[in-house]
């Protein structure tokens, strides 16, 4: 399939800062690729420049095919949905959906079966004569999407459209979201924090640190392959558990630990013996019946529990370190307890100490 | 029982509530009505000297209410009092210092609502520079400025003029010196300092994601400001306004310096009446053309409340 | 929904010129740009060339002649008589302005009732034209029929009160019109600024014990510095300008006696055509004006970066 959006060697400086630096993405036709990051990563902004919002410093980008680096944003076949909605607040809904379609000349005919259509799609028929401010946050947003949806664009740009929703709305709202891309088939670039929002809706998702893609892969990937330590740490909630220690042999050595690495699977660059990391996420320790078998089994002492309902976080000690074991709910585990625990080094990733890559 | 129901029954513990006669209420009170008599006591005046005939006045006490309320001394300001040898009294002022008002008011707020939207959401290179330079330029005295404008308004008067008979060569004269459009131009410009940082302040605080929206939906300069920015920002404008209406229509500098006696803004007119060395005096028709004169900012500051303080520490508080 | 509407070409592969992007928006500012630089900059320096130059009934751009315009500036007896009542006048108004501003305003903070009434009627001066306040001074303080004629009518027989026509108060005349005028407005700027001021802190001084008197002067009106900045800007770029007031209320008079240096250079330049005498004072006006401005400025905008 054809590329729907190409960036390529993207840089915008904003006087001597560098927020973005020889940016590459190539994102598909029908593609919904999720931007994530922790503020000030430059997502927004990568996004504003797709939107042509924001003029570049250097490089290229294209839509379907054409260069539209230095073209208006409303040539480009973009259409967006922002956090605040944006919603022109003196216009009705109707005036809001068809606000684009008259600035780009269409027929009257045209824009009125082209706002029945996205109402429709978007359930907001009754809503078209009242006002945004007579509207609740979701309907709002849904109508912030009718904005792009009249417009017929190739491409939907979304700054963080979920987060001024409260959480019941936004879960909500999320899988409304999935449902229209599912319908529509559009290519959809979608901004967001919130890494729930990001593995549930994106088919592939780009971390973002200091103007630069960290990892972009499929949800899958990111969360089972993490191709660094920023990454490994920044996805996954209570996050990774990180050790340091050394591969020697095909084994992983660092106090406590001694993890054989038969079940593992390297990349292209095999084992090397050397100091490295290893991140155990929390919900990868093995606990309870299943530790009998564990390829490795440890007993660690219980510091603290935080009983959360669905399930039990559990604080160890490992290392001198504090170890986060994530539990069923049904647990019965009290402070003081000792622990047995079990690790499978085969879900666990490794990372070069100095180079922070996965091995 | 618990701790609280305890509390609940014996009753607050603190300090009774003070009291609406305490000493302190009562030095506050009664300083502010003594200066509320301070500032209420010119309009007074004004009020009952205008209403009395001159004989009452020479007699009687300034304070003392009208024995015999006449209206004469208002007709007399208004139709009869001279100015040197016009004897049409303040009307002829306050037509021309509405004629003045009207396209100074709707002018300077046009350019200064453009200059701010500009300065909020399309800023060029160097945008920022003329910015300062313009808030600068509110604090320079008039006088600086006063005559250099004398010499560029007569030029650009000849040059229109010289303009007009390209085409037309029997065309009159054409002057900016002297002539109501003349200080409507000198009104816009002194006026735009403080009206721009309005607009730009106004402007600045509306969400930027609006302004997005807007630009991805293809409207340009002129489509955002017409159809986004202008409807939701009436209340600005009506502050903008009360600004202009009140500042224009005190103006007598302007007044003296760029117009002609025919044309001579109200504040001149009045000050030229009462100020008149011949003649004797008629304190009942000065008090009455000074009220006359005062009736129109009074009007709107009193019909319009919070917005005039919001206008006047507009520039102020937030600049 | 997958064709799409605009036909699009590769019209933004071009970067386009510096000089034309944004353009509208440069053309829109041009009036604010032409005011800025034609106006502001250009007149005011044209103003300053021409105060170096012999120029009497027109401009003489070529008769340079140095400082001797200052030099009879300064040797004139009126200007001297200008400069000291705007002394007297700007000291005075500025201090008065200050305290009674702040003191209305603070009464006005104290939770009362009838606070929108009361400083409606403190403010409503304001909205008025100098000359109108000018003009009902002068008749407030008329000798034979105002103020000091009832104050005698109260059986006070001696009661002098007559500055308008004793040359060595007169200007305390004019400083009470302009204080009846500005206090106002100060007292705006002052309440808007204490309405800014966290409520925590009056609770807190109130834990502590702290009289409300000292809670003003030691808590609030340090925290308060950059509205009485503000306000002192304000007021001393308005003191300067006062004209009309004088004009309206004493026409300068008696004598040369509440003269101020905004009317000086109206009546060099337009009455008695000397008009490099008249760039000269408005030379010596601006410099006043920067006195004040340029350590504001720098406070405000030299320390910490522009937004």
């Amino acid at each position: 399939m054809a590329n729907s959006v190409e960036i390529k060697h993207l840089d915008l400086n904003f006087g001597a800062v560098n927020v973005l630096k020889d940016l590459n993405l190539e994102i598909a036709e029908g593609e919904f690729l999720v931007l994530l990051g922790s503020s000030g990563c430059g997502k927004s902004t990568l996004l504003n420049c797709i939107a042509g919002l924001l003029e570049v410093s250097d490089g290229q980008i294209f839509i379907k095919g054409n260069n539209v680096t230095w073209a208006e944003p409303s040539d480009r076949g973009i259409g967006m949905v922002f956090q605040s909605y944006a919603l022109y607040p003196q216009m009705t809904v109707r005036g809001n959906l068809s606000f684009g379609l008259k600035n780009a000349k269409f027929p009257k005919a045209e824009i009125e079966k082209r706002i029945a259509e996205a109402a429709d799609i978007l359930q907001i028929q009754p809503l078209l004569d009242r006002k945004p401010a007579a509207l609740s946050g979701g309907q709002r947003q849904r109508v912030a999407i009718g904005r792009a949806l009249v417009r017929d664009v190739d491409v939907f740009l979304f700054d963080e459209p979920l987060s001024n929703l409260d959480a019941k709305l936004r879960a909500d709202l999320r899988v409304e979201l999935k449902r229209l891309h599912n319908q529509l088939e559009n290519t959809m670039i979608y901004v967001t924090h919130d890494q729930v929002e990001a593995m549930t809706l994106a088919d592939r998702i780009a971390i973002m640190k200091g103007g630069k893609i960290m990892q972009l892969g499929s949800p899958d990937e990111i969360y089972n392959r993490p191709e660094n330590i920023y990454v490994a740490d920044f996805i996954g909630s209570p996050s990774m558990n990180f050790f340091d220690g050394e591969v020697v042999g095909n084994h992983f050595k660092g106090g406590d630990l001694d993890l054989p690495l038969d079940g593992y699977t390297f990349g292209p660059g095999g084992a090397v013996d050397g100091k490295a990391v290893i991140g155990i996420r929390p919900e990868h320790i093995i606990t309870g019946e299943l530790v009998a078998g564990a390829p490795v089994k440890l007993e660690v002492p219980v510091e603290l529990v935080e009983p959360m309902g669905s399930d039990t976080l559990v604080y160890g000690t490992l290392n001198g370190q504090a170890l986060r074991i994530r539990m069923d709910g049904q647990a019965r585990v009290s402070l003081g307890d000792s622990l047995p625990i079990g690790i499978d080094p085969s879900r666990a990733s490794l990372f070069d100490k100095a180079s922070e890559l996965r091995l | 029982m618990t701790d609280a129901t305890v509390n609940a029954l014996s009753g607050p513990k603190g300090p009774k509530p003070k009291k609406v006669f305490s000493s302190t209420n009562i030095i506050i009170y009664g300083t502010l009505f003594v200066v509320c008599m301070y500032y209420l006591l010119p309009l007074y005046v004004m009020i009952v000297t205008s209403l009395k005939g001159m004989p009452e006045i020479r007699l009687g006490n300034i304070f003392s209410p009208p024995v015999e309320v006449t209206y004469e001394p208002w007709v007399k300001a208004w139709a009869e009092a001279c100015t040197g040898i016009n004897c049409d009294g303040l009307s002829r002022g306050f037509w021309n210092s509405v004629w003045i008002l009207i396209p100074s008011v709707f002018l300077s707020i046009a350019i200064a609502s453009v200059n701010g939207y500009a300065l909020a959401n399309w800023k060029f290179k160097g945008s920022e520079v003329f910015f300062t330079i313009l808030i600068f330029g509110a604090f320079i005295p008039y006088q600086v400025m006063i005559y250099p404008i004398v010499i560029l308004l007569r030029e650009s008067g000849d040059g229109i003029t010289a303009f007009i008979r390209i085409f037309n060569s029997d065309a009159d004269n054409f002057r900016l010196m002297g002539s109501l459009w003349g200080l409507v131009i000198v009104h816009t410009i002194f006026g735009m300092p403080i009206l721009t940082l309005l607009f730009r302040n106004y402007f600045t605080s509306v969400p930027e994601e609006l302004f997005k929206a807007a630009r991805v939906d293809g409207a340009g300069f002129w489509g955002i400001y017409f159809r986004i920015m202008l409807p939701m920002s009436l209340p600005i404008f009506v502050v903008a306004m009360i600004l202009q209406v009140t500042g224009i229509w005190n103006d007598f500098l302007f007044g003296v310096i760029y117009t002609k006696p025919d044309t001579y803004p109200m504040t001149v007119q009045l000050n030229n009446i009462v100020n008149s060395v011949q003649g004797i005096k008629e304190y009942n028709v000065n008090m009455a053309a000074t009220l006359l004169t005062g009736l129109v900012p009074l009007v709107i500051y009193f019909a319009s409340g919070k917005l005039f303080v919001r206008g006047i520490a507009a520039g102020a508080v937030k600049g | 929904m997958a064709v799409t509407d605009t036909g699009r070409m590769d019209v933004g592969a071009k970067r386009p010129s510096r000089l034309f992007k944004n353009m509208t928006a440069k053309i829109a500012a041009i009036p604010m740009i032409a005011t800025a630089l034609v106006v502001f900059i250009g007149c005011t320096a044209w103003t300053i060339y021409h105060s170096f130059t012999r120029s009497r009934l027109l401009p003489a751009p070529d008769k340079w002649t140095g400082l001797q315009n200052y030099d009879r500036l300064w040797s004139e007896n009126r200007w001297l008589v200008s400069i000291e009542n705007l002394a007297i006048f700007g000291s005075c108004s500025l201090v008065l302005s200050l305290v009674i501003g702040f003191i209305l305003a603070a009464l006005l903070d104290r939770k009362i009732r009838f606070e929108n009434t009361i400083r409606t009627i403190i403010l409503y001066p304001f909205a008025l034209s100098f000359v109108v306040t000018g003009l009902v001074w002068q008749w407030l303080l008329n000798p034979d029929l105002g103020l000091q004629n009832v104050v005698r009518s109260w059986g006070w027989e001696t009661f002098t009160f007559d500055p308008l026509n004793n040359a060595d108060i007169v200007i305390y005349g004019i400083l009470i019109a302009g204080i009846w005028q500005g206090s106002g407005f100060v007292m705006v700027l002052m309440l808007a600024g204490m309405r800014g001021i966290d409520e925590d802190v009056w609770k807190a001084s109130r834990v502590e014990g702290i009289p409300t008197w000292k809670t003003y002067i030691f808590i609030v009106i340090p925290m308060m510095r950059p509205v009485f900045v503000t306000a002192l800007v304000i007021i001393s770029a308005g003191i300067i300008k006062v004209y009309d007031l004088v004009v309206a209320q004493t026409s300068g008079g008696p004598g040369i006696a509440s003269e101020v240096p905004a009317k000086y250079v109206i009546d060099k330049m337009f009455g008695s055509q000397n008009l490099g005498l008249g760039f000269a004072a408005s030379t010596m006006m601006l410099l006043s004006v920067l006195v004040v401005l340029i350590p504001w400025a720098y406070l405000e905008f030299g320390g910490k970066k522009e937004r």
